[in-house]
């Protein structure tokens, strides 16, 4: 049997990529970066960096970055919360989660954005659990009724109580960290067992062009050092916090992503790092970042293909739209995303249920995005040769009536070469009408309810539960909020 | 050469967007004592009300919007001592404080409001970004501003614009500076939301909403 090509797409040339790459490397060695923390200008210096305390900025030799992509593992894998289902992030391996974080979730009802509440997260959160095609979770929406100081520990809380899935997650604030790590560790046992199958991706955001927050820098030396892997997500925008060619934001995102690479190798050799990213093409006429545009999913797909010639594992946010609602829009940006993503060989893809530039979830399109990932893995999977020959011994007895729908062939093969989504409409115009021409929106909210219904998943035992309680509202207390919302436990 | 052509250049560089010809025309002026407060009204801010005609049209976007409000700013600095030396106060739209909140470095799009409202007419004092809530209270303040202008561009610092305004009002200042917010997040219910006096969707609407506040 000749086996299926992974079709593949790559935007750029080996000589671009080598072009883009010797600049990034040029520009940190002459220009350097801005690193507002203290702990990682040390690091850098001791490492013999020209460090300038006073303005923060660092420049980096070419020995240095290469040193730390050669410390940098290839791929890493994470664990679900039982620590039994292991997922790969590596090589062409691709994984869907939800985008993250949302400030408001789409109500169906009213049909507008609104503030999500504790019940809104847990519904995401479970949601995200039941869909087959995201394999890892995200702490995708923000909730209103607690202290937005505590809003990053809180996400990753809800996250942690209500699904099994491996969470993409991150810190607020320089604090978030220590609750964060903690919860974590309540759910593996110890500090050591969490490092052996994390559990948690952390992203990390430097702020373009080329500066490293004190937050962000620091989520990465804590991240490095507790064996967490950090995503760094590099985010320039075109022709207004980074060049406004696609080639030149690449150069400035390879820049950027390097330095944060480099924190993490010198806080702890061999730290699990994600070349990531959210670039996005700046609206020239509106002032605003649409996610959607395909220039910003060329970006994503390249700056991808520069992780992969790195040799690094690599994560990007792709198939989301800038839609208001689940319309014709909605459906077609998310899925021009996904399949360019998958096609990419993006290990980690963050988008599903995103609208409005990353503002708003949609748990109707959550449910819609699923089966758009699920197309997209039939994609890579490839065109497979069944069998050898493939098709003559179901020609041998040909006449004029011969049909394919009983052959055994048929049977043995369909559901392997064929996938049956739930939600898309394929029905005859008159069923179609029977069942009360609902648009996939109206569909989709059906299927939301009914999974919210039936597969709750397990929550984690009892003690746990009470561990990640105490650690949350300690973190709350601390924090000025007395108590937190009620959670009813199904 | 005649006046109305000097105007006209004047005018033309702003339009264009040409630094250096902008510039020059502003130390020109100074050199021939023209009468300075009309080099301002009749060729720089008509220069810039034609960059605004031209946006409204759909002819030109924001980077042609920007390089003509910094043009018109770098103009301006050349001319303020001469102005200042002569007691010539030009008109002024309104004293603004601005700059992005707390906990978010990210300044691209309130640097084009301060740009653009600078360019049309307002005393624009611009904070930077990761701006302490105090420090706005505490310039505008200082400088008896019209207007607080608050700029987030992450979803977790727009709370930020929230806070400040719970400041105001607990120093019981709330009233006494107009406050306009802004921001990829934003949006006019949010504004009302948490009682602010104004919103705006980009940077020249903002400078029509900053006009209407700062005259309240």
């Amino acid at each position: 049997m000749i086996e299926p090509r992974r079709p593949k797409l790559e935007l750029l040339s080996n000589e671009l990529i080598q072009k883009i790459i010797d600049e990034a490397y040029d520009i940190l060695e002459n220009q350097g970066v801005f690193i507002e923390n203290e702990e990682a200008l040390e690091l850098l210096r001791d490492a013999g960096m020209k460090v300038d305390m006073s303005s923060q900025r660092v420049r980096i030799t070419p020995q240095l970055v290469e040193d730390s992509l050669a410390s940098t593992p290839a791929s890493l894998k994470m664990y679900d919360r039982d620590g039994e289902t292991e997922y790969l992030i590596g090589e062409d391996e691709v994984h869907f989660n939800p985008g993250s974080v949302a400030v408001t979730i789409l109500d169906f009802e009213t049909q507008q954005e609104r503030k999500a509440v504790t019940d809104d997260l847990i519904r995401f959160t479970h949601l995200t659990d039941c869909l087959e095609h995201l394999h890892f979770q995200s702490t995708g929406i923000l909730s209103s009724d607690v202290s937005e100081i505590i809003s990053d520990s809180y996400r990753l809380y809800i996250g942690l109580l209500f699904s099994k899935k491996p969470i993409v997650t991150g810190t607020f604030r320089v604090e978030g960290f220590e609750p964060m790590h903690r919860m974590l560790v309540a759910v593996r046992g110890s500090e050591k067992n969490l490092s052996d199958k994390p559990l948690a991706i952390f992203d990390a955001c430097p702020s373009p062009p080329l500066k490293w927050s004190n937050l962000t820098a620091q989520s990465l030396i804590d991240s490095a050092r507790a064996g967490i892997p950090s995503e760094l997500i590099s985010m320039g925008m075109t022709g207004a916090t980074s060049p406004v060619t696609i080639t030149g934001t690449l150069v400035q995102h390879v820049a950027e992503n390097l330095s944060g690479l480099l924190i993490c190798q010198l806080a702890k050799k061999g730290a699990p790092v994600i070349f990531g990213g959210c670039p996005l093409s700046f609206d020239m006429r509106k002032g605003t970042t649409p996610i959607g545009a395909i220039e910003t999913l060329m970006i994503d797909s390249a700056y991808v293909q520069i992780g992969k010639h790195l040799g690094l594992p690599t994560h990007s946010y792709m198939g989301m739209s800038d839609a208001k609602i689940n319309d014709a829009q909605g459906g077609f940006e998310t899925g021009i995303g996904i399949i360019l993503a998958a096609l990419s060989g993006v290990n980690v893809i963050s988008g599903a249920g995103i609208l409005d530039f990353i503002r708003c979830q949609s748990l109707e399109k959550l449910v819609i995005d699923n089966e758009i990932c699920g197309m997209a893995y039939r994609l890579i999977e490839g065109i497979a040769q069944r069998d050898d020959p493939i098709a003559l011994d179901l020609f041998k007895d040909f006449a004029a009536d011969t049909q394919f729908l009983s052959m055994p062939h048929t049977r043995k093969w369909y559901r392997e070469e064929h996938t049956f989504p739930k939600l898309i409409d394929r029905d005859p115009y008159d069923i179609w009408v029977s069942k009360g021409k609902k648009s996939i929106s109206s569909r989709a909210k059906e299927e939301v309810e009914s999974l919210l219904q039936k597969n709750l998943a397990p929550l984690p035992d009892k003690e746990i539960q009470k561990a990640l309680k105490e650690i949350m509202l300690s973190d709350a207390q601390r924090n000025g909020m007395p108590s937190l919302p009620e959670i009813d436990f199904p | 050469m005649s006046n109305e052509k000097f105007l006209e250049m004047v005018k033309k560089a702003i339009v264009e967007g040409n630094k250096d010809e902008a510039e020059q025309l502003a130390q020109q002026a100074i050199a021939e004592k023209m009468d300075l407060n009309e080099v301002i009204e009749q060729g720089y801010i008509l220069g810039i009300q034609e960059v605004g005609r031209l946006w409204e049209e759909g002819e030109y976007f924001l980077p042609e919007l920007i390089t003509s409000a910094e043009c018109m700013k770098a103009a301006m600095e050349i001319m303020k001592p001469e102005l200042e030396k002569a007691h010539i106060t030009t008109r002024s739209e309104g004293k603004v404080v601005i700059g992005t909140v707390e906990g978010d470095i990210h300044d691209i799009g309130k640097n084009l409001v301060a740009s653009i409202l600078s360019a049309n007419g307002f005393d624009v004092i611009d904070l930077g970004a990761d701006v302490k809530l105090d420090q706005f209270i505490e310039k505008a303040d200082e400088v008896n501003a019209d207007l607080i202008c608050l700029s987030a561009l992450l979803t977790t610092t727009m709370t930020g614009q929230k806070k400040l305004i719970e400041r105001l009002k607990e120093k019981g200042l709330y009233g006494r500076f107009k406050v306009m917010v802004g921001g990829a997040p934003v949006n006019q219910k949010w504004a009302d939301d948490i009682g602010a006096d104004g919103y705006s969707e980009n940077a020249l609407t903002a400078v029509g909403a900053a006009k209407i506040l700062a005259k309240k």
